[in-house]
């Protein structure tokens, strides 16, 4: 059995030092929901684990003047007790309330899930349709990219070995705006995402679309935003002329893999229709918002 | 080997142990302080078997190290009822036929008051979502789910008793 160590440093810079003295050979623990089950696997052997949830910044949600500010390691359970979340930004706490038993919601953060860098993995589409902003911490201080740019492969992450990510920012929302965040697994809870769709849409007084962003998650190495979703929807109506085109653009889109979960043409076509769902489903929490 | 020093309260009692940083909070739970109520099934998080509640909240032990417990609050079913005096879910599990083999159970019980003690009023699907990490190979899921149904009742009627007699 290899020596590991365990730290659990009160501070970013803390975290920081000890990330730079184990130069690459250390694993950040925040929920450990993914991590102690990789260990157990043998799949890292890292010489130190770093425990960030006593950073304070890294485990308290602090609501700001343009957002929201969710620490990295703050569990799923917390941030869907958040009711000032869950109404600004009902897609993420969806998607992030989707991951795993009420077990893993006490101790599993986006955080993680980010880190982790599955393609699968249920808040990022939720997060990158919302435009959400990772805050990197390293020695030369703090630095902000935007959730969409954070994995760069399965499992890889823009993360150098000295740095860490501390918190995770949802900006504030235009009031004619909503999200919603779904998937497809083979049973109806605890399983991992054949195919994830995330809708982010605004609307004008007209009640037609003003922004859009689609997200689809398991479809491709990594998360990935329907570039043409913007084009098709902005300016029109959510009807079924404009779903019908969102569709195509989706199944355009998609680059899956094809194994036991789900072939290249099943989940082709599901991430086409729960798209359109999603958009449906935003669309009509928005509608719902106005009759308040 | 560097052992690490955790004190936590476990079940009310304050304890103190010494562990490896790979030591699971389950493995410190049963290796060190020989509370095997608590059993190991999938050792990923998947099963349900090993909950506990840390600091109030549900969790898998088996995907907590131990030196993370270092200062939390833990309850795992040797703090529910006694064998003088079961708890609600304890009796109704009995009562219900809900067990079978038993390794599941504890998990169970100790997953079931954690909601129970949050809402004393679940509706099926709610007692079904929440225990849905918690599986079962014996009995089919329709037992435990109507003990729960029955020992919140229990559990509800119990507290109304409470409240009256103080008022």
């Amino acid at each position: 059995m290899h020596q590991m160590n365990f730290a659990s440093p009160k501070t970013v810079s803390g975290a920081i030092k000890l990330l730079a003295e184990y130069r690459g050979k250390s694993k950040v623990l925040a929920g450990g929901t993914d991590l102690l089950v990789q260990l157990r696997m043998g799949k890292i052997q890292p010489k130190v684990i770093i425990d960030i949830k006593n950073i304070k910044e890294a485990n308290q949600i602090t609501i700001e003047k343009n957002g929201v500010r969710i620490g990295a390691a703050v569990s799923g359970a917390v941030v869907g007790e958040c009711d000032h979340i869950k109404s600004n930004w009902p897609g993420v706490v969806e998607a992030l309330e989707l991951i795993g038993s009420t077990q893993i919601q006490g101790r599993a953060s986006l955080g993680g899930n980010l880190c982790n860098g599955s393609p699968a993995a249920d808040s990022v589409p939720a997060l990158i349709a919302n435009e959400a902003i990772c805050r990197i911490a390293g020695p030369n201080g703090k630095r902000d990219i935007k959730v969409q740019n954070f994995v760069k492969s399965p499992g890889k992450t823009i993360l150098k070995r000295d740095e860490m990510l501390t918190s995770i920012f949802l900006p504030n929302r235009p009031v004619k705006s909503s999200s919603a965040y779904l998937r497809l697994i083979p049973r109806t809870e605890m399983d991992i995402a054949v195919v994830g769709a995330a809708a982010f849409l605004t609307l004008d007084e007209n009640n037609k679309c003003l922004d859009a962003v689609v997200c689809l998650g398991a479809v491709a190495p990594k998360a990935t935003v329907v570039k043409t979703a913007k084009r098709i929807l902005v300016g029109n109506k959510i009807n079924n002329e404009s779903l019908t085109s969102l569709v195509m653009a989706c199944e355009n889109t998609c680059d899956p893999i094809n194994d036991a979960r789900g072939t290249v043409a099943y989940r082709t076509k599901v991430a086409g229709v729960l798209a359109r769902r999603a958009v449906q489903i935003a669309h009509t929490r928005i509608l719902e918002k106005g009759n308040l | 080997m560097n052992k690490h020093h955790v004190s936590m309260s476990v079940n009310g009692d304050p304890v103190e142990i010494l562990c490896e940083t790979q030591q699971t909070l389950l493995d410190c739970l049963r290796d060190e302080l020989y509370l095997t109520g608590t059993k190991e099934g999938c050792s990923t998080g998947d099963c349900g078997a090993c909950s506990v509640t840390l600091n109030g909240r549900l969790v898998c032990s088996c995907l907590v190290l131990g030196v993370e417990a270092n200062g939390c609050d833990i309850q795992t079913i040797e703090g529910i009822g006694s064998e003088e005096s079961l708890h609600p879910l304890q009796k109704t599990f009995l009562e219900e036929a809900a067990l079978q083999c038993g390794v599941c159970t504890p998990g169970f019980i100790v997953a079931a008051k954690a909601l129970l003690d949050e809402k004393p009023d679940p509706s099926e699907e709610e007692i079904r979502y929440w225990l849905a990490g918690n599986l079962c190979r014996c009995t089919g899921y329709d037992k435990i789910i109507k003990a729960v149904i029955k020992a919140a009742k229990i559990m509800r009627e119990e507290n109304e008793q409470r409240t009256n007699r103080r008022a």
